[in-house]
């Protein structure tokens, strides 16, 4: 059986392009594949990843000008058809700039650019990112940005809630949703959200980063192997 | 002849301003107590090459949603000038 093929999209400025490219390859049976912004060839992907970085040097809003790229109006395409897509960091910035996802997000609460370990719960674990993790586990996962205070109008926020579609939370280490807990302001603690018909996910942290021993955490692996354990599946 | 269309893109009051709030805090500390708050936008200028204001105007409305600003958390404002 030939290898399933996952698309990375690089944008200039993506960063964590090359951290996300071998995280996938490290799992047998899935080949990455770079996907440049400026095509509009998926190159027979079966799932699409927008990874983090600062594409366009986050000009005049994270996210905003990548979401005009040539690639992204293949990506929307591909997401409306039903395939799934996952936007890393920078990456949920682009989808949540070109409305695959609801809400945005802004600076972060404390002003500062924020790199450090972080724990987060999938408070739903049925989504084809998340099946692997069971909702009361704590996960050990970094973040890594400056604009990742997750902002909606109540109304999207309640529409979220009553829909699953929260799937990831900032928690303490005990697994409990505190404000204390929460890094960057976001509303309801909420690190990543999925669309309402569970194929397009985005969250702030970087599970790419906690997916191999030497990174200090295999936490992320789980989310990849849902993803591509639904992936081997259709 | 072309218009400018000077766009300016402000946060919606029900967003946390953090760059607002650092240039308040800084303003505080200079010793100007008259100062109530700051609050930080950006200042964009577009050169429109169409002749009809109207137009203009429409393309100007239609960037600044579109592009130059998020409506969730911000809002703009438009101005056309006529360049002589």
């Amino acid at each position: 059986m030939s290898d399933i093929t996952v698309g990375v999209v690089v944008f200039p400025g993506s960063n964590c392009d090359h951290d996300t490219e071998h995280a996938v390859a490290s799992f047998a049976g899935f080949k990455p594949v770079m996907l440049w912004h400026n095509d509009h060839d998926l190159q027979g992907a079966k799932a699409i990843i927008l990874p983090g970085g600062f594409s366009y040097g986050d000009y005049l809003r994270a996210g905003s000008i990548a979401r005009f790229s040539p690639i992204m109006k293949e990506v929307i395409e591909f997401a409306g058809k039903g395939f799934p897509v996952l936007g890393i960091c920078n990456g949920f910035q682009v989808l949540l700039e070109s409305g695959l996802l609801e809400g945005a997000l802004s600076r972060n609460r404390d002003k500062k650019f924020l790199c450090c370990q972080t724990t987060i719960r999938a408070v739903n674990g049925s989504t084809i990112f998340t099946s692997l993790y069971p909702e009361d586990e704590v996960l050990r996962i970094p973040i890594a940005h400056g604009e990742g205070n997750y902002f909606a109008p109540d109304d999207v926020i309640e529409s979220l809630e009553e829909h699953d579609q929260i799937v990831f939370k900032y928690t303490d280490a005990e697994g409990r949703v505190t404000d204390e807990a929460n890094p960057n302001g976001s509303l309801k603690n909420i690190a990543g959200i999925v669309n309402r018909q569970g194929n397009v996910l985005g969250l702030m942290p970087h599970p790419e980063r906690a997916s191999e021993k030497q990174l200090g955490s295999l936490d992320g692996r789980g989310l990849f192997e849902s993803l591509f354990l639904h992936l081997a599946e259709v | 002849m072309p218009y400018i269309a000077k766009i300016k893109v402000t946060l919606r009051q029900s967003i946390l301003d953090v760059q607002g709030k650092a240039v308040d805090h800084a303003l505080k500390n200079l010793g100007y107590r008259t100062v109530e708050s700051a609050r930080i936008g950006k200042y964009i200028e577009v050169t429109i090459n169409e002749g009809e204001l109207a137009e203009a105007e429409r393309i100007g409305n239609e960037i600044s949603r579109k592009l130059l600003s998020n409506p969730v958390m911000e809002n703009y404002s438009l101005e056309l000038e006529l360049i002589k």
